[in-house]
């Protein structure tokens, strides 16, 4: 038995060697880049929609819950509509629709599910495809009845959207 | 055509209607007689049964070839052209027209048919999601984001009334979405009964002078519906299936 020690001994030693040596390597890399990584993705951008909801909120609830629980909202909206009769417009899809469909140049609507348009362009991001629009409307067709601010009174006008382009997904960081 | 002496045709006609007489007693007095406005409901609060729409249709004032009815639900639904690929059989169908004739007289006639929004319907008895369902205020639909397009209940239907989606769609209207592998059918023009107005067949009926249609609240005794149902004979088609339906006819 002990005519195994010593070559136990330098098994152990390689082996922690072997163990640390990622750790080392991976030490050097930070010590390498002293500033951020740009992210995959972090050019992703999708047009600014139309209206604000108000002065203070950009959309019908705040960016953060809409970013994480959008799709609750319309889920909910869309059992109530159509089992019973509910059609309140602040969590209607055309809503969404009037507000974050964009224009072209000649002035003409955009889909929103074309691929840089405001669903697409995020939920590609994503990796998560979403049925809405096999049957929904995709563009404005009739004039918006939920009652908010008017695009001129934040500054998000039609001919200002090019410029209005924001990567916002870039500023907040990595998905979660 | 009552009078008709010949026994086959009375006996075809009876399968294809029940004495009016019945039916129309049987529409009116289970209804809650309350005196509701014509007023919108609001569009926060969810329907509820003490209405039931109806429409009654007076197939008298039906010119033969008026497709009137039929473009009108086209464009307020935006269908009749979406599916260039399917033949006739395949096509969308909302409302058609159809005719009627009898044989030994000859005597011909023409009339919408739709969805009859049935009370107790047989496509909703044989759906397997739940995806075909009656509304609390008697409008039969289908909800399309459980609907797995299996359509049992396209054959469960006597009148023939549904339809199903072949092909990808494009610009569908914001207020009736329609999409490929789901069925559809008349939905009474739900969008618009939910906002106090009328379904498009019977606004454009009227609009253009035929007034053979009739849009109302079967429960309610001073409806218009309610009037001319309780003052001249309707039958329902297929009565004999005692559907209920919400859909009557007159003339025929």
């Amino acid at each position: 038995m002990s005519q195994f020690l010593p070559a136990l001994r330098v098994f152990a030693v390689l082996l922690s060697l072997l163990l640390l040596l990622p750790q080392a390597a991976t030490a050097d890399d930070d010590d390498d880049s002293g500033e951020k990584e740009t992210l995959p993705f972090s050019d992703l951008s999708f047009p600014e929609p139309e209206r604000h909801f108000s002065a203070t909120q950009k959309c019908v609830q705040p960016d953060g819950e809409m970013r994480r629980n959008h799709m609750k909202y319309i889920l909910h909206q869309r059992d109530e509509t159509m089992h019973e009769g509910i059609r309140t417009r602040q969590y209607s899809l055309e809503e969404c629709v009037n507000c974050h469909a964009a224009k072209n140049d000649e002035g003409e609507y955009i889909p929103v599910n074309a691929p840089d348009q405001f669903c697409a362009s995020c939920h590609s991001y994503a990796s998560v495809n979403i049925d809405c629009f096999q049957c929904h409307a995709t563009k404005p067709v009739r004039a918006s009845t939920l009652h908010t601010q008017s695009s001129t009174d934040t500054n998000h006008t039609t001919q200002e959207l090019s410029s209005n382009i924001s990567p916002l997904l870039a500023s907040e960081g990595p998905a979660q | 055509m009552s009078e008709s002496s010949n026994l086959a045709d009375i006996a075809r006609r009876n399968f294809l209607t029940r004495a009016g007489a019945v039916t129309g007693a049987a529409a009116i007095a289970p209804g809650v007689f309350l005196s509701v406005t014509a007023s919108a409901r609001p569009a926060d609060q969810a329907v509820t049964a003490k209405k039931r729409w109806g429409i009654l249709v007076d197939t008298n004032k039906c010119a033969s070839g008026c497709n009137d009815c039929v473009t009108a639900c086209e464009q307020e639904n935006g269908w009749g052209h979406s599916e260039p690929e399917s033949n006739a059989e395949q096509k969308a169908h909302w409302i058609r027209t159809v005719d009627i004739r009898n044989k030994s007289t000859g005597f011909a006639k023409t009339l919408p048919m739709m969805c009859q929004h049935c009370e107790t319907a047989p496509c909703v008895d044989v759906c397997p999601t739940g995806a075909s369902f009656r509304r609390a205020d008697g409008i039969v639909l289908v909800d399309k984001h459980i609907c797995i397009g299996c359509r049992y209940c396209m054959m469960a239907c006597p009148y023939k009334a549904r339809s199903f989606v072949h092909e990808d769609l494009h610009d569908q209207k914001p207020w009736a979405p329609r999409g490929k592998g789901t069925v559809e059918s008349c939905t009474m023009c739900v969008q618009r009964v939910d906002k106090g107005r009328i379904p498009a067949c019977v606004e454009t009926c009227s609009a253009e002078n035929h007034n053979a249609l009739i849009f109302g609240d079967l429960y309610d005794e001073n409806s218009e519906i309610s009037k001319a149902l309780k003052a001249q004979d309707s039958v329902e088609i297929r009565g004999d299936l005692g559907l209920n339906t919400g859909v009557r006819y007159r003339g025929i």
